[in-house]
């Protein structure tokens, strides 16, 4: 049998690791960055179609973060989705002409949003809305239109081998 | 057929009998105020038997299943080109189901069984109605310290068994497999949810503490003072344990799941 004092011991060292073991969990595995959250502003932007953005996607700027999706809603009245973007605050000179576009990680990967700067002396604040927006990319659409387009092609062709005989 | 249904009523009666005074016991560990000085070595005690104690197995089986989720998601992964997404595989499956269940089963193993046969033995050989004869309440100086040594003890346990798993993951998917380090931590940090993810399987955890302790201890009090009777309680004890946890796992699933 330990004495109570080594038992205190063991007991407060067990906490110590289960409390380092929170801590890992928290910062390594969940990516919360810290507990209390840097200071940053809110802006947003309509989009037509959002793709598979979702809440805690990047906000880019030259493939640099510089904060994250923070809420996304649709619009009841034009039926676009309004996207709201905290972005930290150190990148406070972000012109207020700059456009926004989302884009897709590799193939496959998460969707994001990329911010285009323009060259407007004033700065996005609080609140403020970017105006030029590109919509997502979705495969499924491009790869439609590809298939239209060769399958008009193609009847094209078609048409030029009936028209060819003809001619000979 | 009367006879048949009258087994079925008995049967019924006896196991509602059995819940109420399982229910009256924990009724009075939670509300009879535990007294703080000398109570706290007491529990000290047990965090230390109940908790420190399943270190080890906890440890090595925890850093094993990492192991052995990172390889065969890692193979089943690598099929559709996906295995960068090894990491939020492994982080999500150990800290919402994994975690918790498996912490909750080899505890209900380990220290549950523990718990139902000391106490077994202790009503057995009847110390515990000598020390009511010397008014010292055995429910304030043996059940109560063991059920909050438990309860202490099992959410800390299930943070060590997760981080444990993750780094064993790590060890496989990075070190051996050859996946990059810095794509298997960040696509992990952007799909688990602190709040979603780490948070509920703890309170999964705590809920589960609750319900293996109680049982433990509920089953050595309760105990048939014999040596078969000690047998089959601590048999009980764990067989009740981790049938209640996988059913509860399921409910408290159930429930957390509109949050993802």
């Amino acid at each position: 049998m330990l004495s109570q004092r080594w038992i205190e011991v063991l007991v407060g060292l067990f906490l110590l690791f289960a409390l380092l073991a929170l801590a890992g969990l928290a910062f390594k595995v969940s990516g919360l960055t810290s507990l209390f959250p840097t200071k940053s502003y809110e802006i947003s932007a309509n989009f037509e179609d959002i793709g598979s953005l979702k809440v805690r996607s990047a906000v880019k700027m030259g493939g640099v973060q510089i904060g994250q999706v923070s809420d996304i809603s649709l619009d009841p009245a034009t039926f676009k989705a309004i996207v709201h973007m905290r972005i930290e605050d150190s990148f406070n000179q972000i012109p207020d002409d700059s456009s926004a576009g989302i884009y897709t990680a590799g193939l496959l990967g998460d969707n994001y949003i990329a911010i285009t700067p323009m060259y407007s002396q004033s700065f996005m604040k609080q609140g403020s809305q970017i105006e030029y927006t590109h919509s997502a990319m979705i495969l499924e659409k491009l790869i439609g239109q590809f298939i239209y387009k060769m399958g008009g092609s193609a009847n094209d062709k078609e048409k030029g081998n009936e028209n060819a005989p003809k001619a000979q | 057929m009367i006879n048949q249904l009258a087994l079925l009523g008995a049967w019924w009666i006896d196991v509602l009998r059995e819940l109420g005074r399982s229910g009256v016991l924990l009724y009075r560990v939670l509300f009879y105020p535990p007294q703080i000085r000398r109570g706290f070595p007491l529990l000290l005690q047990q965090v230390y038997s109940e908790g420190v104690l399943s270190l080890l197995i906890i440890v090595v089986s925890g850093i094993f299943i990492g192991m052995v989720l990172a390889l065969q998601g890692y193979h089943t992964l690598a099929k559709f080109g996906a295995s960068q997404q090894l990491g939020p595989l492994v982080a999500l499956s150990v800290t919402r189901e994994l975690g918790p269940v498996v912490t909750a089963i080899l505890f209900a193993g380990r220290a549950g069984s523990a718990v139902t046969a000391e106490i077994g033995l202790m009503k057995a050989t009847e110390q515990l109605s000598s020390m009511e004869m010397m008014a010292v309440d055995p429910l304030r100086r043996v059940i109560s310290p063991r059920f909050w040594g438990g309860f202490i003890s099992m959410p800390l346990l299930t943070l060590i068994f997760n981080m444990v798993a993750i780094y064993g993951a790590y060890l496989v998917g990075v070190k051996w497999l050859g996946l990059d380090a810095g794509v298997f931590w960040s696509n992990m940090q952007s799909s688990v949810e602190f709040h979603g993810d780490i948070v509920n399987g703890v309170l999964k955890s705590i809920i589960f503490g609750i319900a293996v302790t109680w049982i433990a201890v509920a089953q050595g009090y309760f105990a048939v003072p014999t040596s078969a009777g000690i047998a089959s309680a601590t048999t009980r004890s764990v067989v009740y344990a981790s049938l209640v946890v996988l059913g509860l796992d399921f409910i408290l699933t159930a429930m957390m799941i509109g949050e993802w």
